[in-house]
This record gives C-alpha cells, structure tokens and sequence, in this order.
C-alpha cells in the first residue's frame, strides 16, 4: 500500500475518515472546509455510512451526539463561523465524556472574516471553546499526508481519552493538493464502548449519556478525575517534530500552514551559516510542553511565528525555562497576509544572537 | 387473587419529582405503557431534553441520552442513523421544542426519522419557574409576560401538532390531554399509534400531549384541570391531524 495518491487536504480527511471507520458525518456547507461533506456524500454510503447534510452546525453537531452516544463513530467539519455553532455541542460532549471528531479549516474572523488562511482560532480550540471548562484534543496537521494520518489518530485518541478531537488546519492545507500515501488503518488496542447506549437489556446496567451532575461532590468529582486524564494525555500523546535543532542558537517555532513557510526559511538561514532550528507543534492540545523545556535548557532564544497578533506564543511562554527570550512575528489573518520565507528569514535574522 | 393494575415494566418504582398536580407523571406512564405493549423495552433509546423533562433516565428503565434544550430531535437523528433497529423516541417541553428547537424538530420531521416524539405543552416554563413559553396563551400572566401575553409584541401561541402535520415527512400528529379518564383513555391509544409506525417502520410521529402545571400557574390541581378543559383545548383542539398510514 505505498502507491502515491494526489489529493487536496480536505479530500484527505474525507477519506482517512472512512479508512478509521466513519459510520455517521453530519455537516453544513461552508469555505474553505466544503470539498470534506462532498467528498463524504458521494463515498460514505457506499461503505453503509450515513451522510446527512444538515440545517444547521448546531443540528449538526447534537447528530454526532447522538450517533456517538450509541457507539458510532461521528464526525462534523466545518469553519469559523459553523465552529463557533458547535461550541454549545463540544461542551454538551465534553461534559458526557463522548469521543467524536471534528474538523476547523479555519478562515479569518471574526464574524464573518473572510476565507483566507488564518490561525486565530487557536484559543477557541485549545482552551475547549465553550462553556463550563474542559479541554479537548487537538492536531494541527503541516501536510496533506498529515491530514490523512492525524484524522485517523484523531479517531482513536477520542475514542481512547473519551474526549472530543479537533483536526485544526487553514485553507492552505485543506486546499492544497500533494501526494500521499493513503495507509490503511493503524491497530490499535481500544477498549469497547459499553458505556454507548444500545437497548437495556434484562441484567444489564441502564446507560445514560449526560452532563447533568447534580450529587454532592459529583460535579467536583468529574473536574479532577478530567483534570487528570489531560495529564495522562500530555504524557503519552503529545506530538511534535523537531528540524535542526540540535545546535540551534534560535528556534523558531511554529504550527500547520505557518511551520511549512518557516521550515523554508530555516533551510535559507542554515545555507547563510546561522544556527536556526525549527519546533512544530502537533497537538496543541495536548501542547508538548515539557519538549519546549527541554529545548530552552540550551537555547535560549525563539522566534515565535504565527497568522494572528499572537495566540499559541502563550503556551511556548508557559512552556520555556523563565531565562528564554521568546520574539514573535505575526500576520493576523487578511488576504494577502500569508507570509513569504524570505520575510521570516529577515525575522530570523533580526532577532539572532 | 388475580392482579389487574400494576406498574408499567418501563418505569422505575422511584418517587417522581414532579409536582403536586403534574400531568408528567400520567403522560410518563402512557408512554411507558406503549413501550410494555410493544414489547421494546429492550430495544428503545430515551432522548431526554432540558426541563422538567431532563429527568428521564431516573424514571424510565431503558437507555437514554440527555440533549442541550432543544436539540432533543437532532440527538434523535443520529442515534437513530446509527442504529437503525432501535427504537428512539425524544420527550420535550414546549419551550424546549416550540422555541429554542424550532429548528431541529421542523428538520427531523422534515426529512421523515423514524422516530416518535412526545411533546408536552403545558404553557409555560416550569423547571425554570413559570416564565412565557412559545404556546403560552393570548393573556395568559406569567414571570415575563405580568401583563398577560400582549400578541402584538408576543406573536401568537404556536399549534405545533398542525404547523408539523402539513410537513411531507410527517406521518402521524396528533394532540391529545390527560385531563380526564376519558381523555387519557383516547391520549393511550393515540400513544400507542405513534409509537406503533416506529415499530412498523412506517415513519417520523408527533404527539402533543396538553399537561397542567399547577404550581407555575398558580391554582390548586383541580383548578389547574378545569383551565386546561376551559381555556386551553378551545384554542389546541384534541384532534389526529395525520395519520398517513390510517394505523
């Protein structure tokens, strides 16, 4: 299975998503994430999949609730605004520790913003977006290939965590096309879901699916114990990639769209001599921290690179030793906006020691 | 000695939390009635909605799961899809239908899920203590209409059981009260019907189900029972609006 495929990112999650066994997709058209429901109402049924345009993100999102809470695997994808919709579903989800996944190509805002590239919708997807306090998991794919892997990985990380899974990537991933190979499923050892309700059968345990928890302490209860599971999460699931930065003087540190730019520009700072090397979150949920402490024991200064005013800058500052001197160069999200290697290049420069 | 009345399988022998003069307790116990008839206890799935209604899963003896305000029939739509051989029925208040949901039970009913819907109007708000609801009646005094419902700011009440059966994808509306032996009578079999074109597989049903609430409205149990006889069936009439497939 290693012959190469050339697809468009959206295209790759569409069908990484069969490939981990989608069974219910519930979505609503929107730019730039439109090509994900097309694609899914062409092939999904053809694999006995359910596919159902619905009238709104918030029927959409309470769909794969309910297909979730009877053990299917569900997903809905969508795009700022349609996300912002979902929010009131993730949290209803979160609260039943139900597994789903859900897809942000995200376009700029707020509001209705416009459909270019942006990555402003980083705190909504990692400090859980709606109400209530939770987290839920999420991978920023750099790479078409990435977005067939990382949209699998997201199925079996909910699965396995009980917690909602965000593919969070731009519309310059999720419309460009490259060649991938498109693996088949991984193994991987999850338990069965016998909390999904299916019937009650005589002898059986009633299973309720809820966020309502009115017992003393049972509220209280369910904060730590989910508080907890994020540190097993940080632990075992955290993903990142490092590029030369073994004797790197400056890290430069980026995610998804912006991380393929500045790899460019890493490359044109190593043939001028400089000593630079590139960090790239995976998940950002969890955020790797403890390897960007790791890094800040011996270099001592990044540049931090972004298509907002600075969101993710946040979680590279708690992560750091308290000594390191972290820069940040942003283009808050606008057509025309993207920035070019040769821009991050002259940023790198500008701040090398 | 032969038993002739006991408890519906369905049900849980636990203490409600309804009050005094509730019409909740009744109409749980003709739905759960329809399921013993049936014989799907073992293959029905509650959709608790948000109100007083969210408590489901503590009176009902079959699986269930608990949706945000409103989307009780999009929950519905996906635990169906995904299990198709199961029977799913959601039980909402009005203003977790007939306002917040709007939307998602206009959808449902629209494309036709194989689900039976149980929708209780009782004119107002009661979990959160008598505010005006989406059916409240022309005059009627609540916590946020003191002057009584004002249409000309309010809009009028919504007739959810005809507004639906004008749908294509509606299969059965009806609406039906609990006021009366007689009336519960006729509210069981026109239960059982809805829930009969689920087990026939014969498509999406709506059942408006006229309750009192006593204590947000501020009258004893028998008062509360004579107001929905003078004042509310006049304007929701007890009637079978659709029945498509004349089960």
């Amino acid at each position: 299975m290693s012959e190469k495929i050339f697809v468009k990112g959206n295209e790759a999650v569409a069908m990484a998503a069969i490939e981990a066994g989608l069974r219910c997709y519930f979505g609503y058209p929107i730019t730039p994430q439109s090509d994900i429901p097309e694609y899914l109402a062409r092939e999904l049924p053809k694999t006995g999949g359910t596919f159902i345009q619905v009238e709104s993100e918030i029927g959409a999102i309470n769909m794969v609730l309910g297909a979730s809470a009877a053990g299917a695997r569900a997903m809905t994808s969508s795009s700022g605004p349609g996300i912002s919709l979902k929010q009131e579903g993730i949290s209803y989800m979160a609260g039943s520790e139900l597994p789903g996944v859900i897809v942000d190509i995200m376009r700029q805002g707020p509001g209705l913003g416009g459909i270019d590239a942006s990555q402003a919708d980083y705190w909504q997807a990692t400090r859980g977006g709606g109400h209530g306090g939770y987290r839920i998991i999420v991978l920023a794919p750099a790479s078409v290939q990435e977005m067939y892997d990382l949209t699998m990985r997201a199925f079996d990380l909910s699965d396995l965590y009980r917690i909602p899974a965000m593919v969070l990537a731009d519309s310059v991933i999720g419309q460009m096309k490259e060649s991938i190979v498109a693996n088949p499923r991984p193994e991987v050892d999850l338990p069965a879901k016998e909390w999904a309700v299916r019937g009650r059968r005589e002898g059986e345990p009633q299973n309720v699916v809820k966020s309502l928890k009115l017992g003393d302490g049972e509220m209280e209860a369910f904060h730590w114990a989910m508080h907890d599971r994020y540190k097993v999460l940080a632990d075992r699931e955290s993903l990142w990639e490092e590029i030369q930065t073994g004797d790197a003087e400056l890290i430069v540190t980026a995610f998804g769209s912006t991380a393929r730019i500045s790899r460019t520009a890493v490359d044109m700072a190593r043939e001028a001599g400089l000593k630079v090397g590139l960090m790239r979150p995976i998940t950002l949920f969890p955020f790797p921290s403890h390897a960007y402490l790791a890094l800040s024991q011996r270099c001592k200064r990044f540049l931090d690179i972004e298509l907002s005013t600075g969101q993710m800058i946040d979680d590279v500052r708690l992560s750091v030793a308290r000594d390191t001197e972290v820069s940040f160069y942003g283009r808050p999200p606008g057509a025309g906006s993207l920035p070019t290697p040769e821009e991050i290049f002259q940023q790198i420069r500008k701040v090398y020691p | 000695m032969n038993q002739v009345f006991s408890r519906p399988i369905s049900l849980k022998d636990v203490q409600t939390h309804f009050c005094p003069g509730c019409q909740h307790g009744a109409i749980h116990r003709l739905v759960a009635e329809a399921i013993d008839d049936f014989g799907i206890r073992e293959r029905t799935i509650g959709i608790a909605s948000v109100g007083c209604s969210v408590f489901l899963y503590s009176y009902f003896d079959v699986d269930v799961v608990e949706s945000p305000h409103g989307r009780a029939p999009a929950v519905a739509t996906g635990t169906k899809r995904a299990r198709p051989d199961r029977i799913v029925f959601t039980y909402q208040g009005d203003g977790d239908l007939a306002a917040i949901g709007t939307s998602e039970i206009i959808h449902a009913a629209n494309r036709g899920e194989a689900i039976t819907v149980i929708f209780v109007n009782n004119t107002t708000y009661g979990m959160t203590g008598g505010q005006m609801a989406p059916t409240t009646l022309p005059g009627q005094k609540t916590s946020t209409s003191p002057e009584g419902r004002d249409i000309s700011n309010d809009g009028a009440p919504f007739k959810m059981a005809e507004l639906l059966s004008n749908l294509d994808g509606v299969a059965f509306s009806a609406r039906v009260a609990v006021n009366s032996p007689k009336n519960v009578l006729q509210a069981k079999k026109i239960i059982n019907t809805a829930f009969r074109y689920q087990v026939e597989g014969k498509g999406f049903a709506f059942i408006e189900v006229l309750s009192a609430c006593p204590t947000n409205w501020g009258m004893n149990s028998l008062q509360a029972n004579q107001r929905l006889t003078d004042e509310m069936i006049p304007y929701f009439p007890l009637n079978v609006y659709k029945n498509k497939g004349n089960l």
